[in-house]
């Protein structure tokens, strides 16, 4: 393999031999012809025309030609389409928010319509005064606003035994990254009075929701009081009913199933409740048959997101954006590396912010493809100095029998068509 | 060992950095009622503390088991479909595949009572008595083997069950086992030799447009684990799809007669029963089972887009019409009235319930 790297991109002048180089590969469409593009030499319709008044969409939606970049599931994964899961198109997105109207859903018993008038917030356990807040009440409270990925600890689960399914959204799309507008928990809890709870070490909070589910979860009172939001606003507008609506609650870097949607109540506790969620379920199996419990934080992870199954290599040889998402549940994203050849070397890629923690980094290497096949891979680096693992590399760890928490390196192999597959390599 | 990442506590001090300070407490909200308190807090303790008053024999658990859970769970708890097993997988949880059910996985029975009572029956969750509730946790035990027939579970009995995987769990230990291995951020001559391909992937086109349902590699997808607790693998080819052409409906099936509004309210209560799977009304769509809406009158096997079994299909092309007669003799057996149905209901066993449900099926055929 010899695709160069150095200098395609990173100076205009080395773009542009490589496109020279590249010339003859790339389409017709664009190129000059003797006579002209039409689409320049005649006067178009909508350069003559007029478009659209304002209005005419009072909340807009995408273009139609943009209509296959939506969620999508895959039926047969689970028994009925309401205790279910879909896939953001991470592979048709740039940047790092996630547009909420394609962010994944996971839901337990349904997304369920909760006007913020029969919302009611309740704190009890051991707290000074157990309290019931309305929605307006919370709106009372100083506010906060952080960006934060969700990954759901379900993510890639299908591709622990094998290479399962294609494309990006698929493997990898579980996810989603926000910046949530909302009210500390903290606040919240010193609002009831903690001096009941006593030392504060030892202790836990109960979050539970509204739907018939209700999807409890315990969660240790350092984690409570130390980053977790109760968030009403996500990307400047109110959560959609999929992801919580009124209120739903915000676990920085830990698995998507604490971020309790319709959040009801919260309990103080002395123990934690051992609910349905934090036992049979979200729990990793090891190859002697005992399982790990409490795998809250979502390690390091990154994929390439395009070219991928999904997004093909159209253009041919020449100047070639590679692109992915890296994240980290334990801290900031300090480096994403990329190899074209399936792990033998790697070259680090350029991140397009500095990374932010427990939120999505989005990373680009340009380079200027030979049309030579690839084994496409992605390594993410996180401030704790950890290095996200090949699956062969957790295997080693935790056997064949895991689900949950599979953070390995993803292959892509792209052909000389330029053409995705999802693959393992030696 | 700390439960905490020590990166997490370094993360937190800077991520803490923008929020807002807080000094006096606001006054907000107003202070929650015991009844308030008691409506809500229902969570119960791997100990059994906060259990509510109560008890419930594996016999009855049976029954109410057949009613309520057996649509899903399968008669002897050993599941429906893709709905999760109950029962069985003792002593397979480091096998391949292991079977993970209420006997041979979940740790503590707090759990499942605590499930049960708050969140079943899909989609009529928090409808059971506390008594109905032990029936069911003690039948579940019953057909784990945990426990004999003559079994009563009660507040006062729970301490004595323990599950047979209650010693099974660890913390996590990530911070141990892994994270000092994976620090290498090895750059060049990172892999001894050339690279191939070990795995290609299983399910080669997008499963959205003209999904090529046929596995590459059956090998791998016998091991693949699943997206999410309820899932499994596929056993069926998920791009069968049902005729799109309509049969013609005959008029004589369908008459409009004049409904009976109280037996409408009260087929729509025996509905709860049916609508894990089955949709009526505005925006019904195809669930587990094709949505209800005219299914009164209908020529069997029509709806748009829903995969029939085999048998449902033949008979519809031997002319079957969901009228009075058909839908009731399939409503009180499916499995009786048509063998190799994918409808996995034990049936209605009282006539009013059939003839509640069918004037609540009418009311969504006119």
């Amino acid at each position: 393999m010899s695709n160069e790297t150095k200098e395609a991109g990173t100076s205009r002048r080395g773009f542009l031999k490589g496109a020279a180089a590249a010339g003859a590969a790339v389409g017709a469409a664009g190129a000059a012809r003797a006579e002209g593009d039409p689409l320049i030499t005649e006067v178009q319709e909508w350069a003559s025309g007029l478009g659209e008044g304002v209005d005419a969409t009072p909340y807009g939606m995408p273009i139609e030609f943009e209509g296959d970049v939506v969620r999508r599931n895959v039926e047969w994964l689970t028994a009925d389409q309401i205790s279910s899961i879909n896939f953001t198109p991470l592979h048709a997105l740039d940047g790092t928010i996630t547009p909420q109207g394609c962010a994944f859903e996971r839901h337990h018993s349904g997304a369920i319509t909760l006007k913020k008038e029969d919302y009611r917030l309740m704190i009890n356990g051991l707290v000074d005064t157990p309290l019931v807040f309305t929605y307006e009440d919370l709106e009372r409270f100083p506010r906060s606003q952080q960006t934060f990925f969700l990954e759901c600890a379900a993510n890639t689960g299908m591709e622990w035994a094998g290479s399962q399914l294609n494309g990006a959204q698929y493997t990898h799309g579980m996810i989603h990254n926000m910046e949530y507008t909302g009210v500390s928990l903290r606040t919240l809890l010193e609002e009831a009075g903690l001096d009941a709870a006593g030392d504060l070490k030892d202790k836990w909070v109960y979050v539970e929701g509204a739907d018939a589910s209700s999807n409890g979860r315990s969660i240790p009172m350092e984690k409570a009081l130390d980053d977790c939001m109760v968030a009403f606003k996500a990307n400047g507008e109110a959560l959609r009913m999929e992801h919580g609506y009124p209120v739903r609650l915000v676990v920085p870097g830990w698995e998507g199933n604490m971020w309790v949607k319709w959040l009801r109540r919260i309990e103080v506790m002395d123990k934690p409740v051992e609910s349905r969620e934090e036992t049979s379920k979200y729990t990793d199996t090891l190859e002697d048959g005992t399982s790990r419990k409490w795998t809250w934080a979502m390690d390091a992870k990154s994929v390439v997101t395009s070219p991928s199954p999904q997004m093909p290599i159209k253009h041919g040889k020449g100047p070639l954006v590679i692109t992915g998402l890296a994240w980290s549940g334990n801290g900031a994203i300090t480096a994403v590396d990329v190899s074209l050849d399936g792990g033998v070397t790697w070259q680090e890629a350029r991140l397009a912010e500095p990374g932010k923690k427990m939120a999505l980094t989005r990373f680009y290497l340009d380079i200027n493809w030979d049309g030579s096949e690839m084994f496409l891979q992605s390594r993410a680096m996180d401030e704790t100095g950890y290095v996200q693992p090949t699956k062969a590399q957790l295997r080693d760890v935790r056997g064949l029998n895991s689900i949950y928490h599979n953070n390995c390196i993803q292959t892509w192999h792209v052909n000389a068509k330029g053409e995705a597959n999802n693959v393992e390599v030696s | 060992m700390s439960k905490f990442p020590k990166s997490l506590m370094a993360a937190s001090v800077a991520a803490l950095t923008a929020a807002p300070a807080m000094a006096e407490k606001l006054g907000l909200g107003r202070t929650a009622t015991d009844a308030e308190v008691a409506a809500w807090d229902l969570d119960v303790f791997p100990d059994g503390s906060n259990l509510p008053d109560g008890k419930g024999d594996v016999w009855t658990g049976e029954e109410v088991f057949a009613d309520a859970c057996a649509v899903c769970h399968g008669e002897f708890a050993e599941g429906a479909g893709n709905w999760p097993k109950l029962a069985g997988g003792a002593d397979t949880l480091d096998h391949e595949d292991p079977l993970k059910t209420v006997g041979s996985y979940w740790p503590y029975l707090s759990t499942t009572f605590d499930y049960v009572r708050r969140s079943m029956p899909f989609g009529a969750a928090g409808t059971l008595s506390d008594d109905d509730v032990y029936a069911i946790v003690a039948y579940i035990l019953y057909s784990n083997d945990l426990v004999d027939d003559d079994f009563v579970l009660s507040k006062e009995t729970f301490a004595d069950v323990v599950l047979p995987n209650a010693e099974g769990f660890i913390v996590d230990d990530r911070a141990e086992m892994e994270y000092g291995k994976f620090t290498n951020r090895c750059m060049s001559d990172c892999k001894p030799g050339a690279v191939e391909i070990t795995t290609t992937v299983v399910f080669p086109g997008d499963p959205n447009s003209g999904f090529d349902a046929t596995p590459i590699s059956q090998a791998v997808m016998g091991t693949a684990g699943a997206a999410t607790e309820a899932a499994a693998p596929a056993t069926e080819a998920p791009s069968e799809e049902a005729p799109a052409t309509k049969a013609p409906v005959e008029e004589a099936a369908a008459p409009a007669a004049a409904l009976d509004g109280e037996l409408v309210a009260k087929g729509e209560k025996v509905f709860k029963k049916c609508k894990a799977c089955h949709k009526v009304g505005d925006k019904a769509k195809n669930g587990t089972g094709p949505m209800l809406n005219g299914v009164f009158g209908r020529a069997a096997a029509t709806v748009d887009g829903f995969k029939y079994s085999k048998p449902m299909k033949a008979a519809a092309e031997g002319g079957l019409v969901w009228d009075e007669a058909e839908l009731s003799g399939y409503l009180a057996n499916p499995r009786k009235y048509m063998k190799g149905t994918k409808m996995s209901f034990a049936g209605l066993k009282k006539d009013k319930d059939i003839a509640a449900i069918l004037e609540f099926l009418k009311s969504h055929s006119q």
